[in-house]
């Protein structure tokens, strides 16, 4: 699989009814679960989602609104996120960041223009005595995910690769 | 002939191609005709050493390290099956001076065993913490806990068995157990490091906790950018189950007592422990006012005990081995061990278990190496983002929750991030502010609003005028004491140390900041 799943409330309904019995508690699994699959939390979902847990439609917003990972727009298929926290500054976080610009053309935050790689900022993968490091992340990469650390020289131009490929 | 090798899947020695090692092993294993039984462990926490892979020989575990693909042949055709001489050989691993001068209580079994076994979990020690647990019973287990002196490994420092007292003392139809793996301070690892390593030490610990205080439901709330230890961590409470840990009757005991493994969505603050039962509930993470404390009032406005992965995974070895044997490693009213991680610009980064009292400028000079870099360190955050920048003048700060207060600091959850001489503090202080303005879950203005006006204020110092340090000072007071948790309260922190220690880099002399802003 190269691309996320594309919605359909049939698909919605089935990842929602799973898991509606536990009521409001469920909220923030059935979000990861449907972004997991759709690559985003589609705005048709949201009123379904606040109908089955018996919540209004600005209570479910202001949840997927409020925390970071919750996207309301399709993401990219590939997600290149950068550690941009102290551990990872101190050892050059922003010399990769750099490079990365300079290969793809991409500062964090941004998306290429074919829609296929987004930049991010991440702070803190817990590889903080490995810095600096990035993770590699969506349907399109082998293995779903790929970590980097100590990130400059070759380790950090296979990742890019990776990333562009 | 079989051969065993122990090969680090911690996300640090994947990150450092631990897999590309794995396969290269797998194909020249059977290409010399050789059965390979290949252990994944967690990581011993030598992080420079990664991937780090240990042969099982005669003498014992020969480790070998750092290991990229390439090297694999050439330490296969130089008797790597055997325990061979190489370059890259490091004798074994208990040896290494950085391990050596550890003390392992929490962190015995990190790196050592199969954390996917539950069997290879009991032969190295697991269980037997549950097992005095059960022969204790519920106040048996709170005493034990209150005597080791334990406190809150995640930062605030709150004595574990008196927080489980009040829950125990608490009359609830239904308590919970929730545990905080929200590990977001930059330079700290050590819960994913157990998590992925050790799981069913703190699944074991949980189960304690659950015992002691009448509770049958556990959560585990992990940070969404640990997806390796979230898959860890799941395969281990599966396992558990299936061993008869985890589910009714624990151990043909009455107690009952379960675990849910819930994931974070990428908001900072719900490391804050109300925030975080908030976020469990199904709402956006913000904190609560308390009281009510959550020991009274917690996940769904029952009686809560939350502590930090830490905290519960030093649980087992307390009740295995003794209140007294756990209290006797420390000084003053910090005791026991602290996993130390070691982060940044450093050449030895790694984890380092010791009893509180050593220096960070042991820490860092002695122990980490100083820079990677090979030039000057200049300044050291401990504790996370929150934490204070310390200088060298500092540096014979013991490791001691009192003494770090008394030095402007907190040591938070134990990580040490190292800078060297190229640092810019009023970027450092600046980056905090930021992270405090981006993380603000918004509900109380000192932290939503201050946080921003940080950032202003501290451009405007770097556009060279210093009369607005009395108004940075000023903002910093209003966070520390008008927020509502420690992500607006502590961000001073960073902020106040920096200029204290650093005021060059923000254009005053270092004739004091104060007089210059005058």
């Amino acid at each position: 699989m190269t691309r996320y799943d594309s919605w359909t409330p049939e698909k919605g309904a089935l990842i929602i009814g799973d898991m509606a019995a536990e009521g409001r508690t469920a909220l923030l699994p059935i979000l990861h679960e449907i972004q997991a699959g759709f690559g985003h939390v589609p705005a048709e979902a949201v009123p379904m989602i606040a109908e089955a847990l018996n919540l209004t439609r600005a209570d479910v917003h202001g949840v997927v609104s409020f925390y970071h990972d919750f996207r309301e727009t399709p993401v990219a298929p590939r997600v290149l996120k950068l550690c941009r926290a102290e551990a990872c500054q101190a050892a050059g976080a922003d010399q990769v960041a750099r490079r990365v610009a300079e290969r793809t053309g991409l500062a964090c935050g941004e998306t290429s223009a074919d829609g296929a790689l987004a930049v991010e900022a991440v702070y803190c993968l817990g590889l903080c005595a490995t810095a600096p490091s990035a993770m590699l992340e969506g349907p399109g990469v082998e293995g779903g995910r790929r970590l980097g650390a100590r990130l400059g020289g070759p380790r950090l131009e296979r990742l890019i690769d990776e990333a562009v490929r | 002939m079989s051969v065993t090798i122990y090969l680090p899947k911690d996300a640090a020695a994947l990150a450092l191609g631990a897999d590309e090692v794995a396969a290269e092993l797998t194909r020249l294993a059977r290409m010399a005709g050789r059965d390979l039984n290949l252990v994944r462990t967690g990581s011993r926490g030598l992080f420079w050493l990664e991937p780090m892979i240990e042969v099982a020989t005669p003498a014992g575990r020969i480790a070998y390290g750092p290991v990229e693909a390439s090297d694999v042949e050439g330490l296969v055709a130089a008797g790597l099956f055997e325990g061979g001489a190489h370059p890259l050989r490091l004798g074994p691993p208990a040896a290494i001076p950085f391990l050596a001068r550890q003390t392992r209580l929490t962190f015995a079994r990190t790196g050592i065993v199969d954390p996917a076994s539950v069997e290879d979990y009991r032969a190295h020690g697991g269980w037997a913490g549950l097992e005095r647990a059960l022969e204790l019973g519920p106040e048996g287990i709170v005493e034990e806990v209150v005597q080791s002196g334990l406190r809150g490994r995640g930062g605030a420092g709150f004595p574990t068995g008196v927080k489980w007292r009040t829950v125990a003392a608490a009359k609830a139809p239904q308590k919970y157990i929730v545990c905080n793996a929200d590990e977001g301070d930059s330079g700290t690892y050590a819960d994913r490091m157990i998590m992925e390593g050790d799981p069913f030490v703190l699944i074991e610990g949980m189960v304690i906790a659950g015992i002691a205080v009448g509770a049958t439901r556990g959560y585990v709330y992990l940070r969404s950018e640990y997806p390796h230890a979230a898959a860890a961590f799941a395969l281990a409470l599966d396992e558990a189950r299936r061993a008869g840990f985890l589910g009714a009757r624990i151990g043909g005991s009455a107690h009952d007592f379960d675990i849910e493994l819930r994931m974070g969505a990428g908001a900072y603050v719900c490391g804050e422990e109300t925030a975080l039962l908030d976020s469990i509930e199904g709402k956006r993470g913000q904190v609560r006012a308390k009281p009510p404390l959550p020991a009274h009032q917690g996940l769904f406005g029952r009686p809560t005990v939350i502590n930090n992965v830490i905290s519960l995974a030093s649980v087992p070895f307390i009740l295995a081995e003794g209140a007294a044997v756990y209290r006797d490693f420390g000084m003053g009213r910090s005791r026991g061990t602290m996993p130390i991680q070691l982060a940044g610009n450093i050449r030895f980064g790694g984890l380092y278990e010791t009893a509180f009292g050593v220096t960070l400028g042991e820490l860092v000079d002695e122990i980490g190496g100083g820079t990677a870099s090979g030039r000057p360190v200049r300044a050291v955050q401990v504790g996370g983002p929150l934490g204070a920048y310390f200088p060298r003048a500092l540096f014979d700060t013991p490791f001691d929750y009192e003494a770090f207060t008394a030095a402007g600091g907190l040591i938070g959850h134990g990580g040490v991030v190292v800078f060297d001489d190229t640092v810019d503090l009023r970027a450092q202080a600046r980056f905090a502010m930021e992270f405090c303005a981006i993380e603000s879950c918004g509900k109380c203005t000192p932290c939503r609003i201050g946080s921003t006006r940080g950032v202003e204020v501290i451009d405007r110092i770097g556009a060279g005028d210093p009369k607005q340090i009395t108004l940075l000072r000023d903002l910093c007071e209003t966070m520390k004491f008008g927020s509502l948790c420690a992500l607006g309260g502590f961000a001073p922190y960073p902020v106040l140390s920096a200029l204290d220690h650093f005021p060059e880099d923000f254009g005053v002399g270092a004739a004091g900041s104060a007089a210059a802003a005058e």
